[in-house]
């Protein structure tokens, strides 16, 4: 099969990797570079479990092609915590929002590309940005309320 | 939330709200699941090819050029298979790996690629070329009723004489109500990845909720001991029932790929064949005959309920036994008979999920319960507490077990008192009078759950616990992590016991190689059973220890305390590290098993009599719905939940399980619809044609508490209750509340007999079908 060599930065880190024609984002990420943070729940855009960010939107990286991130800057979960952990995963972790843990990555790119936008969202902007997200073990509040508690501790202004 | 003092200091006991310990894996993306793990070398990827006939014969499996597609290295099928060719999980012989003569769903593994990479397997298996001779085949469950496919007899169910107390009762009534299944959606699906070590060894690593069984069905595939296969499962991105019997399916093909190849090979099923090939909650049909008197006292009641089981027995013998014991839900029925068919379907084989029949079963009463309430023109509140056990233990199951723990009265009372039900549910009445379009509806359901496996030998468990010299704690058992919390309650059962802080616990994968023959984690009884495995290992240690520092020190050994960070020896004290170190000097073994088989539980099937639970756990929800009587939308405004964990081990994490318990029964009842074709073909077969609750879906108002009072009157793990099924049933409420503004679109004149799950158009149908009722009257 063709395999065609691209790059990006991966959570401000330079990457190369070849990957294979019609190859998604997905795969190229948690095969070639190896980071397993974005998670496969369903592989056709329908869960939310793959969410990473492409210079600063949420993708589902299961229906991108790798081929498209080319030169494109690209944010995971693996990336997310400094010195520490970010005020989300503080917020996620205290708070109870992850059972299974599986649908977690996907949540925290859905809620920091809200928070980057939006330093202070409503909850009902905050469903609204996660409502493309399956969580089938939690029943989303602690998930909700991760995230409001993470904006009240200044996550948007700190990460935008 | 309900957190509780408690007398112990440190952060790790029981009783309190420890988090999660994945917690910070989970938030930083580095806890590994199955799929994450780094591949071995020469690792291969594995794709199933897939029956497209309900039934049919195979008269020919060319798979000639998929042997020779591009980076295929082995195709498999049953003459590959050394040992035996199925993964019944009750040795019924009838869950081949691979069809050999006949397929009898659509779906059905036939043959394997393994390749070098995923997506050269998915190419290579679509060369294939199947001949297939049709049959006739079944699908719906009517269809099998009507043809008779029973799968295996149905033991009854006889408590009194229920046919002359429905004869003898004043008012009587009937009715059918259709309840569907369900997929679970486990967000992570299949996968296993099998290792070939030397000789006949196997290593697995699967996401399954049950290691003993994939171990042995392995081995048995394999034909080799037990011994030779160990599987290992750290975690799973959920389960819900749909990793017991299923996982074993696709662990064999993994390990047959490697056995064949001798190269590492992983299946990890993409989502929509795995919601095809892969079992889901049994849809029933219910049909129920009641009498009772002016107060809606039930008198007598019979249940004949069929469970659509697909095209195998799997755990449907267990699951239609556990409807038939929740037929009474939390009702006490002075005469009753219950019955339940297992139907054989040409559709997938129909497996656990959470609640294991429990909810299918208890639907028939809550139906009729609404319906004898209509009738008599009385609050459904009223007519559930006349009927409900009573707290004097004078009250039998119709399996003949006195029910000596209700806490029904009490918990329905303070939850109604809480809620301020009564009120809410006249000014709704009211406002109902006033608006045309939008009808709102309300109802409180309790719920009794059953707790134990039903099939009594599973109720034991191992656990295996080693103190190391430097005082720190290795705590293994037989129990999975599939995102519950399992393994950080024990791990505070653990720290409890040993007066110690958890993070000197180290909490490790489920492996057989450490603890053998185990059961699922099933059944909610997960804590239950390995809490007091682990305590019973804990326990064996710390008796070794005291009577080490009792002798050196010459002093009783009940003068050695184990307290929060400290061992108190007489006038002494000294840290847990200390003691673990001088006691290992002293040559004393610092390692123990531990073992717990539920005590006083018997049943007898063919009697249909005995104590099939330990206990029931309790609990009772409260939900208020708006439906758009035009296009048949529902929104659920507010529930409210109050819940018996007895005394919580972990109330966070128990806050958890019953949140999303609620919300996944919700799904259950009111979106999750699986819809085969007349082909048999399930055409909803992914996330977008399947409605999945969604952050939208949940009520905007959800007060959830557990139950203050709450303790369990047996002595289980801290007088805990389990609590991993039961919540999932009291979304049985939100279905009640959308039959009762289901009925106020008739202007009350009509019962709507809505089937679930209500989607839009049954309940549209339902209020349609009511209305004409009561216009011909
Ligand atoms: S895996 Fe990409 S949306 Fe589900
Ligand atoms: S925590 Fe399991 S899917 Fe969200």
């Amino acid at each position: 099969m063709a395999r065609k060599p691209i790059q990006f930065r991966l959570n401000g880190k330079d990457e190369a990797v070849f990957v294979e024609e019609g190859q998604n984002l997905l795969d190229a990420l948690r095969r070639q570079v190896g980071d397993t943070s974005p998670k496969y729940g369903c592989g056709q855009g329908t869960c939310g479990a793959c969410t990473v960010l492409v210079d600063g939107e949420p993708r589902l990286s299961c229906l991108m092609l790798a081929e498209s991130a080319e030169g494109a800057s690209i944010e995971t979960t693996a990336g997310l915590a400094g010195a520490e952990l970010h005020p989300l995963q503080r917020a996620f972790l205290d708070g109870f929002a992850a059972q299974c843990g599986y649908c977690t990555s996907g949540m925290l790119m859905s809620a920091k590309a809200l928070l980057d936008r939006n330093p202070s969202p409503t909850r009902e902007q905050v469903v609204d940005a996660i409502s493309g997200n399956i969580c089938r073990c939690t029943g989303y509040e602690p998930i909700i309320d991760a995230i409001l508690d993470a904006a009240a501790r200044g996550a948007g202004r700190r990460s935008a | 939330m309900n957190e509780r003092p408690t007398p112990s200091a440190h952060k790790g006991a029981v009783h309190r709200p420890v988090i999660h310990d994945s917690a910070e894996r989970h938030v930083t993306g580095s806890a590994l699941y199955v799929d994450d793990m780094p591949e071995l070398p020469g690792t291969l990827h594995i794709h199933v090819g897939m029956s497209e006939r309900a039934h049919a014969r195979l008269r020919a499996i060319d798979l000639q050029s998929v042997r020779t597609a591009p980076g295929v290295v082995a195709v498999l099928t049953a003459g590959d298979i050394p040992g035996v060719n199925d993964v019944s999980p009750v040795h019924a012989g009838d869950d081949p790996i691979f069809a050999e003569d006949i397929v009898e769903y659509a779906g059905q593994p036939i043959f394997a690629v393994a390749a070098e990479t995923l997506q050269a397997a998915r190419n290579a298996a679509r060369l294939a070329r199947i001949d297939y001779e049709e049959l006739p085949a079944i699908i719906t469950l009517d269809e099998a009723l009507a043809a008779a496919t029973d799968l295996a007899p149905a033991p009854e169910l006889r408590l009194g004489d229920p046919d002359a107390a429905i004869s003898a009762s004043p008012h009587r009534l009937s009715g059918t109500l259709h309840v569907g299944g369900q997929d679970h959606f486990y967000l992570e699906g299949q996968v296993a990845y099998a290792i070939p070590g030397e000789g006949a060894d196997m290593l697995v690593h699967a996401s399954t909720q049950h290691p003993s069984e994939v171990q042995h069905l392995v081995g048995c595939m394999l034909g080799v001991p037990d011994h030779a296969v160990t599987v290992e499962v750290r975690r799973m991105g959920g389960g819900f029932g749909g990793k017991e019997s299923q996982p074993a399916l696709i662990a064999a093909i993994a390990a047959l790929a490697a056995r064949r190849t001798g190269r590492p090979a992983k299946l990890r099923l993409d989502r929509d064949d795995d919601m095809v090939m892969t079992g889901k909650r049994h849809d029933f049909r219910l049909d129920y005959e009641l009498g009772y008197d002016a107060d809606g006292r039930i008198q007598g009641a019979r249940f004949e309920f069929a469970a659509r089981c697909g095209r195998s027995l799997d755990l449907s013998n267990a699951i239609a036994d556990r409807a038939m014991f929740h037929a009474d839900n939390a009702y006490a029925l002075p005469n009753a008979y219950v019955h339940a068919r297992r139907m054989k379907t040409h559709t997938v084989s129909n497996t656990a999920f959470r609640g294991f029949g429990g909810p299918q079963g208890m639907m028939a009463i809550e139906r009729a319960i609404d319906e004898i309430a209509f009738a008599l023109g009385r609050d459904p509140l009223e007519v559930r507490r006349a009927n409900v056990y009573p707290a004097d233990g004078s009250a039998l199951t119709p399996y003949h077990m006195a029910v000596t723990d209700s806490v029904l009265d009490e918990l329905t009372e303070e939850l109604a008192a809480s809620s301020d039900y009564r009120t809410r549910r006249a000014a709704i009445r009211a406002s109902n009078a006033e608006s045309t379009a939008i009808k709102r509806g309300i109802a409180l359901t309790p719920v009794k759950f059953g707790i134990s496996f039903t099939t009594t030998h599973l109720n034991q468990a191992g656990a295996l616990v080693h103190v190391y010299k430097d005082g720190s704690v290795h705590l293994n058992h037989g129990g999975t992590e599939m995102g519950q919390g399992l393994f950080v309650k024990v791990g505070q059962v653990v720290a409890e016991a040993f007066g110690i802080e958890l993070d000197q616990v180290k909490i490790t994968a489920t492996t057989t190689a450490k603890v053998p023959n185990t059961s699922a984690t099933a059944a909610s009884a997960g804590s239950d059973l390995n809490g007091m495995a682990a305590a019973a290992a804990a326990q064996t240690i710390k008796a070794r220890l005291a009577a080490f520092a009792a002798k050196k020190h010459n002093i009783a050994e009940e003068h050695v305390v184990f307290e929060a960070g400290r061992v108190r020896i007489g006038n002494q004290e000294m840290s847990f590290a200390e003691l673990a170190h001088q006691a290992w000097m002293g040559r004393v073994s610092l390692s123990s098993t531990g073992f717990y088989a539920t005590p006083d539980i018997h049943y007898d099937r063919a009697t249909g009599r005995g104590r099939p639970f330990y206990y029931f756990a309790y609990g009772a929800a409260v939900s208020e719905v708006a439906i758009d009587t035009l296009t048949g939308e529902t929104r659920l405004l507010r529930v409210d939940i109050l819940h018996d964990a007895g005394r919580s081990l972990n109330p966070a994490i128990d806050m958890g399980q019953i949140e999303g318990g609620f919300i996944q029964g919700l799904g259950w009842l009111t979106s999750e619809e699986l819809w085969w074709n007349d082909e048999g073909r399930l055409r909803t077969h992914a996330p977008s044609t399947y409605k999945i609750p969604t952050a939208n879906d949940r009520p905007d108002d959800m007060r959830i508490a557990i139950w203050a009072k709450g303790e369990n009157r047996e002595p289980t793990i801290h007088r805990s209750k389990a609590v991993g099924e039961p919540p999932l049933m009291l979304a049985i409420s939100a279905f009640s509340a959308i039959t009762d503004a289901a009925c106020a679109a008739t202007g009350y004149r009509a019962f709507p007999r809505l089937d679930a799950p209500a989607t839009p158009e049954r309940i549209l149908m339902a209020i349609r079908e009511a209305t004409g009722r009561a216009g011909k009257k």
